[in-house]
């Protein structure tokens, strides 16, 4: 019987008040083995303060081909950023 | 879409330097040359950690053990950051792994000579990561995502490997009469195949044309190594050491060094498997993954147990 | 005193300094590229710890001498490492084993030796506990999973935990200079802190359904310098060079 250890996505928070950002994927048995495998492999260099890991099989990725109807849409959509609005320039704090 | 324009907007996105990414529509040709390179660049990493390890229960002061440890292990990350990039096309690190170990897979040449002694480690950080890092720099751009960004973090780490080759080749060069004929003797043996790492040459290429129009190598082996002896020449000197090859010489009209025609008989005997230590090394990589089979089986069963425990405590309770 | 906590300084280094050495001979050859890393990661752990101490203890020596002189240019006899640390790295139940032995007595005497009366040793150890924590956890881990995990790899464990248990003793077992540096409040009092690694260990092996041995021989002479054949062949490999080309730099 063979059986690889399942693969992992990791997710690291480089310092406080940022995102946990994915870099990289590694294997293990399971979430406790996960989270030390990163903190050995991923932050070797000082590069975290905090890990997530999920097994890569729970991860639902949108489908390439479905990306016109899922983000076209929002392209023509310029009324929701500021520079779309005209406002003197002597107007402050604004 | 059909097939064709699948395959032109594939073609497009790689022209505008779109990066493809996992889930993306490519070629299987594409797809299968990549998984072929990356995984021999993993095998190379994995490998590479053998001829330097040797070295680690030797090297001649904490310091440099510490360093030669820290190096060693991030080839292995290295190679565990490149298999990941492999299986996001959908490859299986362990199949990947047993074609390593079957000799159906190739990794670098370079790792089947010998460390024969201290500045042998020297000479590899220097040499041949200073090869290395020339492909891998150019492949930081390459056109697929996983493999783009495995190679930034590879690259950043591996800045301190030729340094730190650099420094023992330095500290031994200015060293006992004896420590400077080691750094001499590992430059002479180390030249030859440093400059076989960047491949045939371009007009013996198998894959060259394919692999640049897809962006996954964008300089030519001949323009690789012809920057590799320019930036290399200089370091030698810089340190009194002599490049071994009588036909080294600047050329002003070219702007480039003009060096000495390699021995393609050695490097095609080392590819096919007769370099100094084919053989020990796959036995080395054999029996790691032999000997580890019942740790890796152990850890899996107990994690099943783990879960099944959780679902069913009870049960648990009673098989107890 | 100075002499006797030079000597107490050296017991830590040679202890660090040569279980770093053997998992180093792991390097490039573990049972999955992740546990290789890992592994490494301790070494790497332990032969820093080595160095500082050694940079104190030639400190406090004042005679010129480096970290360097310490590690390499003293032979078997000199070297003070508990018997434990250089026995062979055998298959990866021994290495396994080993390193939870030593972690779990190395935590609780860290515990105790961060509360040193000396500043130097406070601050080390301090510094030192939060890898041996990790180490710990590491190795405790391990001995868990492959006691539970399969029939083959608990018979392995429960071998190796047999054939090493006769050095766990001496990890407890006070020397000279130990009873004097814990009379002075410098070093970790041996019979305080043993409670609390029997107590861990007896936790751990009871999770990974192993047996800890009970009447077994305990040998010792590591901390006085009379060592088991393994450590000549260990310092030979490692002196190699310093021996050979005396006085270089590297």
């Amino acid at each position: 019987m063979k059986k690889e250890w399942p693969l992992w996505e990791v997710f690291i928070r480089s310092k406080s008040g940022l995102n946990h950002k994915h870099v990289g994927s590694l294997h293990a048995t399971d979430a406790e083995m996960a989270t030390e495998n990163a903190r050995d492999v991923y932050t070797r260099r000082n590069e975290g303060v905090s890990i997530w890991v999920v097994e890569s099989k729970h991860i639902t990725a949108s489908d390439p081909d479905d990306s016109d109807p899922l983000f076209e849409p929002a392209k023509d959509k310029i009324y929701r950023h500021p520079t779309f609005y005209n406002v003197p320039d002597d107007v402050t704090h604004m | 879409m059909t097939s064709l324009n699948l395959e032109e907007n594939f073609q497009s996105k790689i022209d505008t330097e779109i990066k493809i990414e996992p889930k993306d529509w490519m070629p299987d040709a594409y797809r299968k040359t990549l998984i072929r390179q990356i995984s021999q660049h993993a095998h190379s990493e994995i490998v590479g950690m053998l001829p330097e390890g040797n070295w680690i229960t030797r090297a001649p002061s904490l310091r440099r053990k510490l360093i030669l440890l820290a190096k060693v292990q991030d080839e292995g990350g290295h190679g565990l950051y490149l298999y990941s990039a492999a299986e996001t096309l959908g490859a299986d690190r362990d199949e990947l792994v047993q074609q390593l170990l079957t000799g159906k897979a190739k990794y670098s040449s370079i790792f089947n000579y010998p460390t024969l002694n201290w500045a042998d480690i020297g000479a590899i950080g220097w040499l041949v990561d200073g090869a290395a890092i020339m492909n891998q720099v150019m492949l930081t751009r390459t056109s697929y995502g996983p493999y783009a960004r495995a190679m930034v973090r590879i690259c950043k780490e591996e800045s301190f490997h030729q340094r730190q080759g650099y420094e023992i080749m330095m500290a031994m060069a200015g060293g006992s009469p004896e420590q400077k004929a080691m750094a001499q003797d590992a430059l002479n043996r180390w030249w030859w195949p440093s400059l076989m790492m960047f491949g045939p040459r371009d007009s013996e290429s198998a894959h060259s044309d394919q692999a640049s129009k897809w962006k996954i190598k964008r300089k030519s082996n001949d323009e690789l190594r012809q920057q590799f002896v320019d930036v290399t020449v200089p370091q030698a000197e810089r340190i009194g050491l002599s490049v071994p090859d009588p036909d080294l010489k600047w050329n002003e009209a070219r702007g480039h060094n003009d060096f000495g025609e390699i021995d393609w008989d050695e490097f095609w005997s080392v590819v096919k498997g007769n370099g100094p230590c084919n053989r020990q090394r796959l036995q080395a990589r054999i029996k790691a993954y032999e000997d580890g089979a019942w740790v890796r089986e152990a850890a899996m069963a107990h994690a099943e147990k783990k879960e099944q425990r959780k679902i069913e405590p009870e049960a648990a309770v009673k098989a107890a | 005193m100075t002499d006797t906590s030079i000597k107490y300084l050296l017991q830590l280094a040679d202890n660090a300094l040569i279980l770093g050495h053997r998992l180093g001979e792991w390097c490039g050859h573990a049972p999955e590229m992740e546990l290789d890393i890992a592994l490494t990661n301790i070494a790497l752990d332990l032969t820093g710890q080595a160095r500082n101490l050694y940079q104190r203890a030639a400190e406090l020596e004042g005679q010129g001498k480096t970290e360097d002189d310490l590690a390499y240019l003293r032979d078997v006899w000199d070297f003070r490492n508990v018997l434990l640390v250089e026995q062979p790295n055998g298959d990866f139940a021994h290495t396994i084993v080993r390193q939870f032995l030593f972690d779990t007595y190395n935590y609780c005497l860290h515990q105790e030796l961060a509360h040193s009366a000396d500043e130097w040793v406070a601050g080390f150890a301090a510094k030192s506990l939060k890898e041996i924590a990790y180490h710990q956890r590491f190795s405790s881990e391990w001995v868990v999973r492959l006691g539970d995990g399969t029939e083959v790899s608990h018979a392995k464990m429960q071998a190796a935990i047999d054939d090493l248990w006769t050095y766990s003793g001496e990890l407890t077992l006070p020397n000279e200079v130990e009873k004097q540096m814990a009379s002075q409040g410098i070093g970790a009092d041996l019979a305080k802190i043993k409670p609390a690694i029997d107590a861990k260990r007896a936790e751990v092996l009871a999770t990974a359904s192993l047996q800890g041995p009970t009447g077994t021989w305990m040998q010792s002479g590591g901390k006085d310098g009379r060592h088991s054949e393994h450590l000549g062949f260990i310092l030979s490999e490692m002196q190699f060079l310093q021996r050979a080309y005396p006085g270089q730099e590297w």
